[in-house]
């Protein structure tokens, strides 16, 4: 059978797996915020970035081969991983004591798990108007870190396409395609796939907020690195 | 054979809410083994009114007024190590959420368009009263900080977990379970 070895350690994978999906068959984790496993990687996020025989690749995009020499958590991955995330809290807005996915989130929970203790860069504090147009679910833009899976499963299992990237660089931000821009013109709903990929807290279901009190939801009780897939909660 | 001499501990609430000086007192019976081995300079625990040379500067709170620059420099100035402790003085936090408004805006809203306001009510202008600044900013982006203690606030044992790190000479490091933003 086929293996690799990633941190020293055999991993065997199937024809076409990449490095993150054998990974988490064999039940270690690499740091991701843009991969699903019900979704087409888009390898965007680059917190899965490990060397492949010494040369940095994207684990969620990179086809497993047989005899790679993967290495992932050392401690220079793991602090381009930290500036990574730390450039992503200080683009949005999170204020995660105010947060509804506080404690279900997994770029919080990354950055536990990276032992982020400040966001170190200075804040952009940018002006993100809310969306809650939509009778059953909110969108708080304020934290959306433009990983493209509620794009992804909007267009590619929903059959909708309801939101999308615009602009460019700094100005990329996440759109709701109707001519109104209102998610309560488009034809989403809560059984969308769409509604339940969000890493972060910007697609959220109304009137359920703090139904699990903070400090009794997924990520308190155990850290996202002892192997969760992500949006299980 | 004597004690080796206390290092010496300044605290203080910038825009903050003291949640993270209760969080400190909820270290509970640790406060007298911590008091072995420290002992408080400025602090609203003491009422000292500035703070003299220190080892260690405790801050919660991000900087929203003219008094807070002030006194978040008088800290760097007489501390060697400074600590920003809670999501306020992390990322700003609660008083932040102002950040995206314009202050006039703010103030006009607050003191003369919104609703229940006494008549003649105004916009407060004694000299006493710092102004506020156009954004609130966490600490590290007008000094340099040292270390974080995250959480809202942080819990007894997270800072107690810190203060034990810097004492004995470690990194400090918050395992899971210590480590919260919220
Ligand atoms: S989305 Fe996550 S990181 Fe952002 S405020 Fe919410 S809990 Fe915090
Ligand atoms: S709304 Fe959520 S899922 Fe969609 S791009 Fe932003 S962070 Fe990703
Ligand atoms: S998880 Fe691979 S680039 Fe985002």
């Amino acid at each position: 059978m086929s293996s690799f070895t990633l941190d020293g350690q055999t991993v065997t994978f199937d024809a076409g797996q990449t490095i993150m999906q054998a990974a988490l068959a064999a039940g270690i984790y690499i740091p991701r915020l843009c991969y699903h496993p019900d979704l087409k990687p888009h390898g965007s996020c680059k917190l899965c970035t490990v060397k492949v025989n010494g040369r940095q690749a994207s684990s969620c995009t990179y086809q497993a081969q047989d005899g790679l020499v993967v290495e992932s958590n050392t401690s220079e991955l793991n602090d381009e991983r930290r500036a990574l995330l730390q450039m992503l809290f200080v683009e949005g807005n999170h204020f995660c004591p105010s947060c509804e996915a506080s404690g279900n989130c997994q770029l919080q929970a990354t950055a536990y798990e990276l032992q982020m203790m400040t966001p170190h860069y200075d804040h952009f504090y940018p002006d993100r108007p809310l969306d809650a147009s939509h009778p059953d679910y909110l969108l708080d833009f304020n934290r959306c870190i433009l990983c493209s899976l509620c794009i992804r499963a909007s267009r590619d299992v929903d059959g909708k396409n309801v939101f999308a990237l615009s602009g460019r660089g700094i100005n990329t931000h996440l759109i709701v395609n109707a001519a109104s821009g209102q998610l309560a013109d488009t034809g989403f709903s809560g059984d969308d796939k769409a509604a339940h990929v969000c890493p972060v807290g910007v697609i959220l279901k109304k009137r359920s907020g703090f139904r699990v009190p903070i400090g009794k939801r997924s990520y308190d009780i155990r850290s996202i690195g002892d192997l969760a897939e992500p949006g299980e909660s | 054979m004597t004690a080796p001499p206390k290092l010496k501990i300044a605290t203080t609430s910038l825009a903050g809410c003291f949640g993270c000086h209760m969080s400190l007192l909820d270290i509970d019976e640790r406060l007298f083994d911590l008091l072995e081995l420290v002992e408080f300079d400025r602090s609203p625990l003491t009422d000292i009114k500035h703070c003299g040379a220190c080892d260690i500067g405790f801050i919660e709170g991000g900087v929203c007024n003219a008094e807070n620059v002030h006194v978040l420099r008088e800290f760097r100035a007489n501390c060697r190590i400074l600590i920003a402790v809670g999501a306020c003085a992390i990322n700003g936090g609660l008083p932040a959420q102002r950040n995206h408004l314009s202050l006039p805006s703010i103030l006009e809203e607050v003191y003369h368009t919104s609703i229940g306001l006494a008549p003649g009510n105004a916009i407060p202008n004694d000299p006493e009263l710092p102004l506020p600044l156009d954004k609130v900013h966490p600490l590290h982006e007008v000094v340099k900080i040292d270390y974080f203690i995250p959480g809202c606030p942080p819990s007894a044992d997270a800072i107690w977990k810190v203060l034990n790190d810097i004492l004995a000479g470690r990194k400090p490091e918050l395992g899971h379970g210590l480590m919260h933003y919220d």
